[in-house]
């Protein structure tokens, strides 16, 4: 199990693919929705007391790999910015254009604006190309963690999970 | 001989923001006139400046700088005001500190020590 | 001569947990820390912790710092700080040299909480200014607001290296690599993730050879292992970094158990050496407790129970917590370690506390 993340610190797209945490290609065409990428047992449940629609289970034995209900998620938001690994995305395949929108933590300052063109990178820092910022997002219960959301081809919606600014 | 180094100082830390610091003092380092903020450890006031290397060993002569921060591994001892071996990681800075790199294990100079 | 019901060794999470437990129950604390500030690592944590609520997740390390040291001085307990606890001796005595001034100290119960200490990998170049431990990189960004330097290589994919990475990053650096002589990731595989959608690659099975530079780091140079973890020649790269940081794993600080003759067990799975302790946190040395890091490297989370476990026990030995209040309270933060000592990374930390306990009895 995640095996590329053992070697190289990413997952790869196979091993997103098959998570618990994965949001289905018709769920994510119909409006916002989680994409959780916790794929180790880490002792860790933020991410469930986080959900008031319950769209989020672990349990009782917090190191289990939380597992996302997609039809009870309705991509409020709440627990981006809550899990201590960065590492819930929020996609929205509904927003027509061939596009889709990727929202992600950001702890780096400046923060970008919106507006601004980017380069999408993946999972691996890899270079998927140009993107923009569409919404930058902080206040007081995010502590500092603020959300990032980039429009992206549609097809990079799995993909994209982080930027390079141009002046980087 | 490069001392020269990008400024090292945060000025505003993505979760902690801007750093408290005390006044701004002026100090000296082998006579040359630099600043920094008292109380904070002439350490990280040197290296603020661009400042790597501390000293340089008795015996082969070889340069040290910072290596633990926190006052263990004494490789940042310097002479200041005159005085030896002053673990400049955890000495904070006041006004008209003079600093010195140390040679040796005293406040002579050369390699050899005494 | 000083004396104190309750004297912790380390203000860390470990001592001021222990401390504020004791405390509670009408124990007269103190807890002495040879920094200037307490808290010991906790302030230069700025991630936001796991575990579960009662573990305090979601809060940054520095603020749970904040909280403790609040808590502890609600509650009476002194702090005293620039105080190095110089030696332990017979009687539970210890010598305590505050600046200049050495005192001696006699406490009823004495805490351990003294934390790690750092590893070193030794190479060619490797006393170069611009080679820092882990913690040092930490502490410069963190406390004093010191960039490291501007290319960084990060030696250790453990947890430390993994967090102190991106903590360079958020410091304004760059990270050229991630470096480990092991076939796999150390640490947890959502800080590696962070470190990686930034671009920074991990070279896993490699190690560092030599540092470049005359008068300071200029370089590292980086092979790749064998199944011997020899370097393989020809496999060399160049990395053109100013500075090298290393994470290469840390080891509990048990001088003091060890000086007052505390039976010692080596316990790979903790960090190397630590002072045998049964569940109450007590050493084979009546009264003399150890908690946190210096009874096996763990985390933040897990000292802090430890600490707890070690209050309780010596606020029950003392008289100020009877026998159903104390197993409650215990078994109370028993079955909040538990959560913490499972799964892949918990499990084995579970089997070398129980391998050591195992070694007490014995």
């Amino acid at each position: 199990m995640a095996e590329t993340l053992l070697k190289k610190g990413y997952l790869s797209q196979e091993e997103v693919d098959q998570g618990p945490g994965t949001p289905s290609a018709a769920r994510r065409e119909k409006g916002r929705v989680a994409a959780i990428e916790c794929l180790q047992e880490i002792p860790c449940n933020p991410c469930e007391s986080s959900c008031r629609f319950g769209a989020i289970r672990v349990g009782e034995d917090i190191t289990r790999l939380p597992v996302l209900d997609e039809d009870k998620c309705t991509g409020c938001m709440s627990c981006l910015p809550i899990c201590p690994g960065q590492a819930i995305f929020i996609i929205d395949e509904s927003v027509g254009g061939g596009k889709a929108q990727v929202s992600l933590p950001y702890e780096f300052r400046p923060l970008p604006a919106e507006g601004e063109e980017v380069i999408a990178l993946l999972r691996s820092g890899q270079e998927l190309g140009p993107a923009k910022v569409v919404k930058v997002r902080q206040n007081e219960k995010m502590d500092r963690t603020a959300m990032v959301t980039l429009e992206v081809p549609q097809e990079w919606s799995m993909k994209a999970r982080f930027f390079r600014r141009k002046t980087d | 001989m490069g001392e020269e180094r990008p400024v090292a100082r945060i000025e505003e830390h993505p979760i902690l923001g801007r750093f408290e610091k005390g006044e701004k003092v002026s100090f000296t380092f082998d006579g040359k006139a630099m600043e920094g903020y008292a109380g904070e450890p002439i350490a990280m006031a040197l290296r603020a400046n661009g400042v790597m290397i501390h000293r340089y060993t008795a015996i082969r002569g070889e340069p040290r700088g910072i290596f633990c921060a926190i006052g263990r591994c004494t490789d940042c001892i310097m002479v200041v005001d005159g005085r030896p071996n002053v673990r400049t990681c955890v000495t904070a800075l006041a006004a008209g500190m003079e600093v010195r790199t140390q040679h040796g294990v005293s406040a002579g100079k050369g390699a050899g020590g005494a | 001569m000083k004396r104190y019901e309750m004297a912790c060794v380390g203000a860390g999470p470990a001592g001021l947990a222990a401390a504020i437990e004791a405390a509670r129950h009408g124990v007269q604390a103190a807890v002495f820390d040879e920094n200037d500030r307490p808290g010991g690592q906790l302030f230069k944590q700025i991630h936001k912790f796991f575990g579960s609520k009662e573990h305090r997740a979601q809060e940054r390390g520095f603020s749970i710092g904040r909280s403790l040291l609040e808590e502890a001085r609600e509650l009476g307990v002194e702090v005293v700080l620039e105080a190095v606890v110089l030696g332990l001796y017979e009687g539970r005595v210890m010598n305590v040299m505050v600046r200049d001034f050495v005192e001696p100290v006699l406490a009823e119960r004495i805490l351990i909480a003294t934390g790690a200490s750092e590893n070193m990998i030794p190479f060619p170049g490797w006393t170069l200014p611009g080679v820092v431990g882990a913690g040092a990189a930490q502490t410069m960004a963190n406390i004093h607001g010191i960039k490291p330097g501007e290319n960084l290589l990060m030696v250790g994919s453990g947890n430390v290296g993994l967090v102190v990475g991106f903590q360079m990053l958020q410091a304004g650096a760059q990270v050229a690599a991630v470096i480990d002589a092991a076939p796999s990731v150390g640490g947890y595989g959502v800080h590696a993730a962070k470190l990686a959608r930034t671009g920074v690659p991990f070279l896993m099975g490699h190690t560092i050879t030599k540092a470049l530079g005359r008068e300071k780091v200029e370089g590292a140079v980086v092979a790749r292992v064998d199944e011997a973890w020899r370097p393989v020649p020809g496999t060399e790269r160049t990395f053109e970094v100013d500075t090298i940081c290393l994470a290469v794993g840390l080891n509990p600080m048990t001088q003091l158990a060890r000086m007052a003759g505390a039976r010692m067990t080596s316990v790979p799975a903790l960090g190397g050496l630590v002072p045998a302790h049964d569940e109450n946190m007590e050493t084979s040395l009546k009264g003399i407790y150890v908690a946190g890091d210096a009874a096996g490297i763990e985390e933040a989370s897990s000292a802090i129970i430890e600490g707890r476990l070690a209050g309780l026990a010596i606020a029950h030995s003392l008289g100020y917590l009877d026998q159903d209040g104390f197993r409650r309270l215990k078994e109370e933060q028993q079955r909040s370690m538990v959560g913490l000592r499972t799964g892949p990374f918990g499990e084995k930390r579970r089997q070398g506390k129980a391998a050591m306990m195992a070694a007490l009895e014995g």
